[in-house]
């Protein structure tokens, strides 16, 4: 072959590797040094070490093991993504426990990332539901594990980055919800200070809670955003006629780097927020456009332009929330750095999840472009980040030095260490791993 | 409805039965391996909430084995109604040449035992009183094109057996639907370079499970590769020479 093939997590930047799909995820397993679901990781988590180029795309394997109708309980293999278990089973009346912002991805990939959703608050990761995994660990061996059976295994793969062991079938409990229909509520939010306090109150009143901020707004307006709040609709407020299936359209080629700059972000966050007005709207919405809005535009990266662009998602804990999420606002216009997206969740308690993200506080995730100068500022945000005493999001991160991400993460010698006992050799690996870890490149 | 299905356990023919499956339809799974068919059974009973008629072994290697398994079939579901053959084998065609041990698979795999199964289907469908088979062909049947000589020429002369079927029996009431797919993303084609019109397994058995409801005798899947065969097609000689395709 005359070019080398390329591969890219969502933000799209490039790096050397090829997927190669395996409908039998048992056999593939012994050879492949990593697993790669739908491709949403934003960063080079799901991309391979330079020297193997090669990963296992897991999205063939996508059968469903079994699924108790009676109590949820409900198996499968890896590969099946969220939008299946969504398109068969949310007209039922059945729902994840936890859901991420796409249901583009993979059973493995939320293990894996250990993904949490508007819920977080009360229902803390999707790893904290699930019952057991199967994995093949590096020297080939299938061990089914749990809670009860090899719990370190277990709670060190769950955010593990498919590190510790390819994820083989996952088992875990679909919720039964009184309609497929959302009751949503939105209301402006005038600045930063507002917007931490009404996350805040609205965690106890809601399930699903989540904020979109306009970071280019300056001054007084700084930190202005919507709030949106939501939760199951009851029988009697919803449609009585199921949830059509929605359209998507898709962005059909890359756009042209610069496309999408400060003044054209400007004028759509400022239409946003003024078209939301300043009365609360409340009312009856599509549960796929409440959890997944940008799902409705396919393959929305390219917007980005040819250099891709990388998400910056921390976590900034309690107590001291309000304070640093103020500097950090500051701090993002002290850079004049333009992140297009900017979206506020609250967060609840840490979970099983070894070196899972989230842990009791606000966490902030921004969608930037890559410029020369996006290494610098991803560089004084992680500083910021450690000094606040919070974390960052690795299915995120492209960017993050190796010395900078021990410095944020305390647990991170532990989770080396069973790792270490499962995957000595360090065969399982990532570009990821590689960058952040030193493993063999 | 109710459908026997050779080939449910991967690709088009796993999507095809989840298609029907959710529809409500019967269904009979014939497989080469126990545990996929078992595995594919589970599967689809998840999924559509109600358990599959059964389940058989069934290899396109083994001729003598086509009877029973079809009784089975035909005792498990009441009868035959219709009857879809999605198992083949595919190699590229570099490969095929330098083995000819596996050139006689591919032949005997992808023509002759596939028509032996069709000749027993059919019989049993004929003394029902009608029925439907769909047989998948290929658009690597329609031209004779330099990456899949081979396996062009086993599925050319499936696609011909097939249109001589409806020629003959449509009157009888046998219907057949003659599936020509272009390139879909399964793991038969994993190992290959997706070309432009690259179609998904779903999107393909809806196209075929529409074919079938109609009764239409030949069908390309994604519907787009009827044109680009027809051009292929008409192409000259001292074209298809000199390119790859």
């Amino acid at each position: 072959m005359s070019e080398a093939p390329l591969l890219s997590g969502w933000g799209r930047i490039f790096g050397v590797g090829r997927s190669v799909s395996a409908p039998d995820l048992e056999k593939a397993s012994g050879e492949a040094v990593l697993f790669r679901g739908l491709g949403r990781s934003y960063g080079d988590s799901a991309l391979p070490p330079p020297s193997e180029p090669v990963v296992v795309s897991t999205v063939l394997a996508d059968r469903i093991r079994f699924f108790d109708r009676v109590t949820g309980l409900f198996r499968a293999e890896a590969g099946l993504a969220l939008c299946e278990i969504n398109r068969l089973f949310l007209r039922e009346g059945w729902f994840v426990p936890v859901t991420p912002g796409t249901q583009f991805v993979t059973l493995g990939g939320m293990v894996a990332a250990d993904v949490h959703g508007k819920n977080h608050h009360v229902d803390g990761c999707f790893g904290d539901h699930v019952e057991s995994l199967k994995l093949c660990v590096a020297d080939g061996r299938i061990v089914e594990c749990s809670m009860e059976n090899e719990p370190e295994l277990f709670c060190a793969t769950i955010g593990g980055m498919g590190l510790t062991g390819h994820i083989l079938e996952v088992t875990f409990r679909l919720g039964r919800i009184p309609t497929p229909w959302i009751w949503q509520e939105t209301r402006r939010i005038d600045g930063i200070e507002d917007f931490v306090g009404a996350l805040t109150s609205a965690a106890s009143e809601w399930p699903f809670t989540v904020g979109w901020i306009d970071c280019l707004a300056r001054g007084r307006a700084l930190g202005r955003g919507i709030l949106t709040c939501g939760r199951w609709a009851s029988a009697n407020e919803a449609p009585s006629h199921p949830p059509p299936l929605l359209r998507s359209v898709g962005v059909p080629f890359v756009f042209p780097h610069g496309v999408l700059n400060r003044w054209v972000v400007r004028g759509f966050n400022a239409a946003y927020y003024r078209f939301q007005g300043s009365r609360p709207r409340r009312g009856i919405v599509h549960p796929e456009k409440f959890f997944y809005p940008l799902d409705s535009v396919r393959e929305w990266n390219r917007i980005y332009g040819p250099r891709g662009f990388t998400q910056y998602q921390c976590v900034l804990p309690k107590p001291g929330d309000l304070a640093h999420t103020r500097e950090f606002f500051g701090l993002l216009t002290r850079f004049r750095a333009a992140p297009f997206l900017c979206v506020l969740k609250d967060c609840g308690p840490e979970g099983r999840g070894m070196i899972s993200f989230p842990m009791p506080g606000i966490s902030i995730a921004l969608d930037i472009p890559v410029r020369p100068e996006t290494r610098a500022l991803v560089d004084t945000l992680n500083e910021f980040v450690i000094a606040a005493g919070g974390r960052i999001y690795l299915c995120k991160d492209s960017f993050t030095r190796p010395e900078h991400f021990r410095a944020m993460e305390p647990r991170l010698e532990s989770w080396l260490a069973v790792r270490r006992k499962w995957n000595p050799e360090g065969r399982i690996r990532s570009a990821q791993s590689v960058r952040l870890f030193g493993d063999k490149p | 409805m109710s459908y026997v299905v050779l080939g449910a356990t991967q690709g088009i023919g796993q999507a095809l039965a989840r298609l029907v499956s959710s529809r409500g339809d019967a269904l009979f799974l014939l497989g080469r391996n126990l545990e996929s068919l078992a595995l594919c059974a589970q599967d689809l009973e998840a999924r559509s909430g109600h358990p599959v008629a059964g389940t058989a072994l069934c290899d396109l290697r083994d001729p003598d084995g086509f009877s029973s398994a079809l009784d089975q079939a035909q005792a498990a579901l009441g009868g035959l109604e219709a009857v879809i053959v999605t198992a083949g084998v595919f190699h590229v065609q570099d490969v095929l040449e330098d083995d000819p041990a596996l050139v006689q698979d591919l032949l005997t795999i992808d023509f002759t035992n596939t028509v032996l199964f069709c000749e027993e289907v059919r019989r049993r469908l004929l003394a029902a009183g009608g029925g439907t088979l769909c047989v998948f062909s290929s658009v690597a049947g329609d031209r004779g094109r330099k990456p899949v000589i081979l396996y062009g020429a086993a599925k050319a002369g499936l696609a011909h057996y097939l249109e001589g079927l409806d020629h003959k029996f449509r009157s009888h009431g046998l219907v057949t639907v003659c599936v020509k797919p272009g390139f879909v993303k399964t793991g038969m084609t994993a190992a290959l370079k997706p070309p432009p019109f690259a179609g998904e397994p779903e999107v393909v058995a809806r196209g075929v499970l529409r074919a079938i409801d109609a009764g239409k005798p030949l069908v390309y899947v994604p519907g787009i590769w009827r044109q680009v065969m027809w051009v292929i097609r008409r192409l000259p000689r001292f074209v298809m020479r000199r390119i790859g395709f």
